[in-house]
């Protein structure tokens, strides 16, 4: 029988699959014709494909955790947590979580043409704080997100944002509210070093108010630093669970190998 | 290298899956993307009212935001609307003979109809133009339509003050029964908000639906009396009354045309008011639990 621990789970992934219909680019040309000969044929429109991307995962996460996704590109890490946070239905299998879990990753932008002012706000409300709440922790997620500090950017359109100053003010509202499950996808890889102490810091926080962290990156380093616990994806599959420093050294081992 | 489940963050083994579902209740985790009950979301929708006005604000602030005369386009877009109208149904084809006020006729028709069609069609995009939103934060979907609505509501604010001034020019008084218009808008919101969910949802399935959109949008102007007298061709075509008076847009038309125009022309159909109600509960009620009943599926894939 399995040890007994004294934390709650916050996370419970019972054999799940994830299978979603993609559009790619069409190899083939596209015209009216084609179209219609599709029609009439009853075929799939072209570029749409079926990913199997996630592939009977089970897990168990508890509260107070931060656990590290590493695999290869395309290995279903992004696509389990979008699933975790219930942004993916499930084909088979199901996600059980405490709260609704929040995702932020890199592919997550607001409204481009709002300020990053009112996309601080707009978030914030969409989170469900009330209005006044929200112009409270304003001045801090501007802060925080480090945005303003070669001038005034957050009274511009969030379109003239540079990646990384995009990505930071997404973490930075995101981590404003006390979250049971916080998915970060990425999000880390863009800041800079002043950037990633804070955030660093701001994760350990989250943590010991008791909520459950998951850090999908392709930073090794990143993830030793604030994950105790890693899964290894392989093709949408646990390839191997554990402490982080053993899920690393065998993770690197094999990267090594190519 | 397996780790026993309850290290945490481990593989479940086959035998403890079974008992997944019993754990999670256990701990009170609930099913993740799950459609909550229709009260349960409600409740979630109203925690969220101010994210709907803080976004309804917000495509107002942006629709202008890249033109010179900025929000000054609120009141030139219907009225640069009316003038095109006028020019054409008014003067080019006389389609204004038995209608003693054409122009106040034709100009409340006119906004009365874009305030619903635009509703419609920014409701029903609202998911696809917020696809980012949608797969950041986890909040009711039918935030959006309905943030849409409102912020054509509030443009329809806008239009009714340049109507009401459009009105007064052609020599209407102002009397008590201008009192009425807000009921009528009230109850058309409504009814506009169930059409934008409907077409929403229809729209998050079927892509090709928007192409489609502006042209049935069209099609229900032109049935709907703007710019000539339904009762006219009831008169020719008699056949034709059950169907043309079960347009719910002429109700909500005619009944802002007798709030507003001392003679508004050839009566319509009879018992506007229950019908101006009905259209609002069934069609706004209707469409909130349509959109609710796919709730799970938005914004995936």
């Amino acid at each position: 029988m399995a040890e007994q621990r004294t934390a709650p789970p916050t996370v419970i992934v019972d054999d799940l699959h994830v299978v979603y219909r993609v559009r790619v680019a069409a190899g083939e040309r596209t015209t009216p014709a084609t179209a219609v000969r599709r029609l009439v044929r009853r075929q799939r429109p072209p570029g749409v494909r079926e990913v199997h991307a996630v592939r009977g995962v089970s897990l168990v996460a508890y509260q107070g955790q931060a656990i590290g996704l590493i695999g290869g590109n395309g290995s279903g890490k992004s696509t389990l947590l979008r699933a975790i946070a219930g942004l993916l239905p499930a084909e088979r299998g199901a996600v059980f979580t405490r709260g609704q879990p929040s995702l932020l990753g890199v592919n997550a932008a607001l409204k481009t043409d709002l300020t990053g002012e009112r996309n601080v706000v707009l978030g914030c409300l969409a989170m469900g704080m009330t209005a006044a709440e929200a112009a409270a922790v304003m001045p801090g997620i501007i802060e925080f997100s480090g945005i303003n500090e070669r001038g005034d950017f957050a009274a511009l359109p969030m379109r003239t944002y540079s990646a990384g100053m995009a990505a930071r003010l997404r973490f930075a509202i995101a981590v404003a509210r006390t979250h049971d499950v916080l998915l970060v996808d990425e999000a880390l890889a863009t800041g800079d070093a002043g950037f990633q102490q804070r955030a660093l810091r701001r994760m350990a926080e989250l943590r010991r108010q008791a909520g459950t962290l998951f850090l999908v990156s392709h930073d090794n380093r990143s993830i030793r630093d604030s994950c105790e616990r890693c899964i290894w994806l392989d093709d949408g599959a646990i390839r191997l669970a554990g402490p982080t420093a053993e899920v690393l050294a065998a993770y690197e081992a094999e990267t090594r190998r190519g | 290298m397996d780790q026993p489940a309850g290290t945490g963050a481990t593989a479940l083994h086959p035998a403890e899956r079974v008992d997944a579902a019993t754990l999670a209740r256990a701990h009170g985790l609930t099913r993740g993307g799950a459609r909550p009950t229709l009260p349960a979301y409600t409740a979630q929708l109203w925690a969220r009212r101010h994210f709907v006005a803080a976004l309804s604000g917000a495509r107002l602030r942006t629709a202008y935001s890249d033109t010179r005369l900025g929000a000054l386009w609120q009141v030139i877009t219907p009225l640069v609307n009316a003038a095109v109208y006028f020019l054409v149904f008014g003067v080019l084809v006389d389609t204004g003979r038995g209608i003693e006020n054409f122009v106040a006729y034709l100009c409340t028709g006119v906004f009365v109809f874009s305030f619903t069609q635009q509703a419609v069609q920014t409701g029903g995009r609202a998911l696809a133009d917020n696809v980012a939103l949608v797969r950041a934060v986890r909040f009711p979907r039918a935030s959006l339509p309905l943030a849409a609505t409102l912020a054509q509501l509030q443009q329809y604010a806008v239009s009714l003050a340049v109507l009401a001034v459009i009105v007064l020019g052609t020599g209407e008084p102002v009397t008590r029964r201008w009192l009425a218009l807000l009921p009528i808008v009230l109850l058309q919101a409504v009814f506009s908000a169930g059409l934008a969910l409907v077409v929403a949802r229809l729209a998050a399935r079927t892509t090709d639906l928007v192409q489609l959109l502006p042209f049935l949008m069209r099609t229900w102007l032109y049935a709907s009396g703007v710019f000539y007298s339904v009762a006219a061709v009831v008169e020719r075509v008699p056949a034709a009354a059950g169907l043309l008076h079960a347009n719910p847009m002429l109700v909500y038309i005619d009944l802002t045309r007798q709030a507003l125009i001392a003679s508004p022309g050839p009566a319509g159909p009879a018992h506007l008011w229950p019908l101006a109600v009905a259209w609002a509960v069934v069609v706004g009620g209707g469409g909130y639990v349509f959109f609710w009943h796919a709730e799970e599926t938005y914004g995936s894939g």
